[in-house]
């Protein structure tokens, strides 16, 4: 059965992928530097999971509605909030990344911004050691000594102040820090949007769920996993299929990574989960196409190495377009219906299936073509298989 | 040619099937809140007397519980709802006494036919239900201590080196106090000491009782932060490690404040278990037997086997310097051992020490932190629990030391099997720096909310749909052959993960989204062949035969290479991306099988009879 079958002579149009790998070229450089770039200058944007922050425990008097708290400390914009249920239904757990004063300064602009329009938060600095009694020291501009009122600073929560200028600027220091007043002032907004009495357990900085070990692990286990493909695709394949391979993969990531920095989208968990499965479905999607292009070189006796990469590509475009567009139904899915949580997975597999589909085309058999690729390359070392492929 | 498949092959296939969905059916049934109660050491029995015990308590208290049960190491009770489960926990505790572990769990409903099969539900992780959320102190008062204790052992050292003669070095709470009996000779030693001690604050401004002078030495603040952090942080990094050690999957371990670490475990698990090894603070100490004519400030007693023993205060070295420990059976005695592997610091000061004592003995001291929760009344007269600690030291080996020891060496005197291998456990993750203590144990709700899990379950559930819809449209009776792989797929997934006690969890149902992704991929790939073969003219059976055999190679080949990431992934990451990648490479497997094997033997069944097949519905 072997090549009297060969779609050549289906008559099937072969598409001249290759044509464009000059500008692909660019197109990946470029991608790769702004991702490079993003994450260079941005960073990722750590999640809950990876920061840590604060934690605080509450007990309310009625059975506490899980979602409407959650809905209450998103309005209060607290970065990232959970709100989990403690032991008895009373009882919750909060947290949320950064510290509480975080929420404490932004709730204190918010007062600031309706009181006195022109003023401005300038800075926040610990109380100076010898005034023993106050713990926070918060600098204004744009105000007066007697613009520093109850209003401003509620009694309730600041506890007692003292106002002082200093060139243009208010320096006011406070008796609690802005961590202490905002999570009771946190538990009156809870009070009165719940209409249940709130009362304080516990409130405290919680460390990162992932230890920077496991951090360090990941590294090397993604180091160490890509030296083990390239082994595997030298060995089923050539050398240069490896390198293909392996650049396919690093290029996916590389960007992936680099989307979540330039738009500072979460990283969490279960981007990082998301990010793996990106991985096996780039290494998946290439070596489908290395496998027709394998069988090609042994099968088509004239063409150029372009012209066998062509017809490879072709053949699996189907393929290719079908498994993209199945994968990305689950995912647009996943993104647009599953709610903030599933998101940003959805969107890390969305980019990574984009750019893994491409990459697969345009870097990995575009580094075959930067690597003079030619038939011997795959002619000698498998021997059996071509003599089963010879066979009536 | 004709696409048949021997009758084997179809009975493996169903079998599969049949298999699959009876191990995935313990899922249905979701699990009960329950309190279940171990021994405090892993020799102790739990029979039926302690089970009366704990349900006496529970019907004074007047909570309703069902299903108590027992298996003589452990034992468990479940109640109908959490409130009851948490109330009837401190009670069972409080009748129980400090001899027995009581945690709460969740207890599994699998009906006893599955059961009996070997059948146990997934584990769901704590984003998607919740656990058991512990929370324990680290004393780092004792860490401070500790550190004092060495520091005026080495002040000694020191002083007496450099022949400047005191009267005594002690340790008071935190502070060391020495004793001299003139001015010069103080002052002396301060210098001495103040630049090999940098963390140290000197303060000789003190006044002394009667005619001898005094300096007292504090850590600094800094130094005090210093030490805390570090206890924190090595006790994270053990406790990691314990819990990893355990097989419990997915749990949580962070700090919390200066001094706490919560550690949070997926339901469904051995808690009781879980609870022993993670509270356990034990460390080794090996010290010499001290001289008959030691002297009393230079020895302490101890027990060994019932007979009081007389050990030096110098620690020669403590189980931080284990880099591992194994358990085996002595051949002499059969009884069981504990090899230990010293690092090579250890292994120099065990050899320094023992060189020049060879034919006395040496002890190694079993030290275990333990906290007692006492029951008090506090001033607005509610009953509030205040942990006590204590330590029970005791003597597990005396043995005469034949000649210098080196970085490997053996350790018997244990009583149970189950003895010594909690303690090459806690000797192989690491000691503790400071000994931690409970104080707080809850059962957490689900971190994703029952309605973010809802909306996730159910988009997963539309884009399966849309893709069963598409796969029909595109590649009809082949399409549906697909399909129903694809739902054989999914069924044996879930059900080798419930065999094998996988824990899922969001990042888990990602590796399940990518599975199916592949699943269907490889049909793709498949049937994409079969229309390829067809067009270029081959007859429908030869185009069938072809289009798999081709597919094949394909599908190995991408599939392997995915596998070996999943499978270093899983060697090498932990927690999470362990929990990915297991659920990764089961998934490649099952869906290898049913998608090449499962739709083509729904082919073969349907088109491999038909010797005239003109047309395939592809």
């Amino acid at each position: 059965m072997g090549s009297a079958m060969s779609s050549e002579q289906s008559g099937k149009k072969i598409f001249n992928f290759m044509g464009a790998r000059i500008p692909a070229t660019a197109l990946s450089v470029i991608l790769l530097v702004v991702a490079i770039a993003a994450l260079a200058v941005n960073g990722l944007k750590f999640g809950l999971d990876f920061t840590g922050g604060a934690q605080v425990e509450v007990r309310f008097s009625e059975p506490a509605d899980i979602p409407q708290i959650r809905g209450i400390l998103n309005e209060e914009g607290l970065v990232n909030p959970v709100a989990v249920l403690f032991g008895s239904d009373t009882e919750v757990l909060i947290r949320t990344q950064g510290a509480m004063s975080d929420g404490g300064e932004q709730a204190l602009s918010r007062r600031l911004a309706q009181l006195y329009p022109a003023a401005e938060l300038v800075s926040v600095d610990h109380a100076p050691r010898d005034r023993g009694n106050y713990s926070q020291s918060l600098t204004f501009s744009g105000l007066s000594e007697s613009d520093v009122t109850d209003e401003l600073l509620p009694g309730v929560y600041f506890g007692s102040h003292e106002a002082r200028s200093e060139a243009a600027q208010v320096v006011v220091l406070t008796e609690n820090s802005l961590d202490t007043a905002y999570t009771s002032e946190l538990l009156d907004v809870l009070e009165a949007k719940t209409g249940s009495q709130v009362e304080l357990r516990r409130s405290e900085y919680v460390g990162p769920q992932i230890g920077a070990e496991l951090r360090d692990e990941g590294g090397l286990g993604m180091l160490v996993a890509l030296a083990v493909v390239m082994l595997y695709v030298a060995a089923r394949f050539q050398f240069k299929f490896s390198v293909g391979a392996v650049l396919a993969l690093a290029h996916d990531v590389i960007i992936v990574l680099g989307f979540f920095a330039l738009f500072q989208i979460d990283f969490d968990l279960t981007v990082l989960a998301a990010v793996l499965a990106v991985i096996g479905y780039s290494l998946n999607d290439t070596i489908v196409v290395f496998d027709r292009i394998r069988e090609n070189f042994r099968k088509m006796r004239k063409g150029s190495s372009a012209d066998v990469i062509n017809a490879s590509l072709t053949q699996t475009l189907e393929r290719t377009f079908i498994t993209s567009l199945t994968t990305l139904l689950v995912l647009v899915m996943l993104f647009v219906f599953g709610g903030e949580l599933i998101s940003g997975f959805a969107l890390a597999l969305i980019v990574g299936v984009v750019v893994g589909t491409y990459s697969s085309i345009y870097v990995s058999c575009n580094t075959l073509m930067w690597m003079h690729i030619v038939k011997e390359d795959l002619m000698p070392p498998e021997k059996e298989g071509s003599e089963i492929d010879e066979m009536p | 040619m004709l696409n048949r498949y021997p009758l084997w092959k179809y009975l493996l296939i169903i079998s599969v099937a049949v298999l699959g969905f009876i191990y995935a059916a313990p899922n249905l049934y979701p699990p009960d809140d329950a309190v279940q109660i171990s021994g405090s050491s892993s020799g102790m029995s739990v029979d039926s007397a302690v089970l009366n015990k704990a349900e006496k308590a529970l019907e004074n208290a007047g909570i309703e519980y069902f299903d108590a049960e027992q298996d003589g190491s452990s034992a468990q009770l479940r109640f109908n709802d959490g409130e009851a489960q948490l109330h009837g926990k401190s009670v069972i505790a409080d009748a129980l006494g400090n001899d027995y572990v009581v945690a709460l769990n969740q207890a599994p409903t699998t009906p006893d036919w599955l059961v009996s099969m070997g059948g146990a539900p997934m584990k769901l992780g704590l984003d998607l239900r919740g656990g058991v959320h512990f929370l324990l102190e680290v004393d780092t008062d004792s860490a401070i201590e500790k550190r004092q204790e060495t520091s005026a052992d080495e002040m000694k050292d020191q002083l007496r080196d450099a022949r400047v003669r005191y009267n005594s070095v002690d340790l008071e709470g935190t502070t060391i106090v020495a004793k001299f009996r003139e001015t010069e000779l103080r002052d002396q030693a301060i210098s001495e000491l103040r630049s090999e001690f940098p963390q140290m604050l000197f303060n000789s401004d003190v006044p002394g009782d009667s005619d001898e002078l005094l300096f007292h030495a504090t850590l600094s603040e800094a130094a005090v932060r210093e030490i805390e952090q570090y206890a924190l942080n090595q006790n994270l990094t053990t406790l990691r490690k314990r819990v990893n050690e355990l097989g419990v999957s997915e749990p949580i371990v962070q700090s919390q404040g200066r001094n706490r670490i919560i550690v949070q475990l997926p339901g469904v698990q051995d808690t009781a278990e879980a609870k022993r090894v993670i509270g356990k603070t034990a460390n080794l100490e090996f010290r010499l037997e001290a001289a008959p004519d030691a002297l009393v400030a230079a020895k302490e007693q101890f027990d060994y086997q019932g007979y009081p023993a007389w050990l030096e205060r110098k620690v020669i070295l403590t189980g931080d310097h284990v880099a591992n420990a194994t358990t085996t059976l002595d051949p002499d005695t059969n009884m069981p051992q504990v090899n230990i592997t010293l690092d090579s610091l250890g292994g120099n000061k065990m050899n320094h020490a023992t060189r020049s004592n060879v034919g006395r003995r040496m002890a190694v001291l079993f030290i275990e932190y333990k906290t007692r929760m006492n029951t008090e009344t506090n001033a607005v007269g509610e009953q509030i629990e205040v942990p006590e600690q204590y330590t029970e030291s005791k003597v597990i080996s005396l043995a005469t030391i034949q000649s210098a020891l080196g970085v490997q060496f053996r350790i018997t005197g244990l009583n149970a099997p189950g003895e010594a291998s909690e303690l090459a456990l806690m000797l192989r993750s690491g000691a503790l720096a400071a000994p931690m203590y409970f104080v707080e144990e809850r059962t957490i709700g689900p971190s994703l909310g029952a309605e973010n899990i809802e909306l996730g379950v159910q988009s997963v559930q539309w884009g399966m749909a849309l893709v069963l819809l598409f796969m029909i449209v595109y590649y009809r009776v082949f399409g549906i052959f697909a399909n129903i792989a694809l739902a054989v797929n999914v069924l044996v997934l879930v059900a080798v993960m419930s065999i094998l006690g996988a824990t899922l969890t969001l990042p888990g149902i990602a590796g399940i989204v990518l599975t199916v992704g592949m699943a269907v991929d490889a049909n793709v790939l498949i049937f994409a062949r079969i229309r390829e073969e067809l067009k270029a003219g081959a007859s429908p059976h030869t185009a069938i035969s072809a289009g798999y055999d081709r597919a094949f190679t394909t599908i190995l080949d991408a599939n392997i290479t995915t596998l070996i990431v999943a499978v270093i992934l899983y060697a090498i990451g932990s927690g999470p991306v362990k929990g990915f990648a297991v659920t990764l490479s089961i998934g490649i497997l099952t869906s290898m099988f049913t998608a090449i094997m499962g739709t083509r033997a729904l082919v073969n069944l349907v088109y491999g009879r038909r010797k005239n097949l003109k047309k395939l519905w592809i």
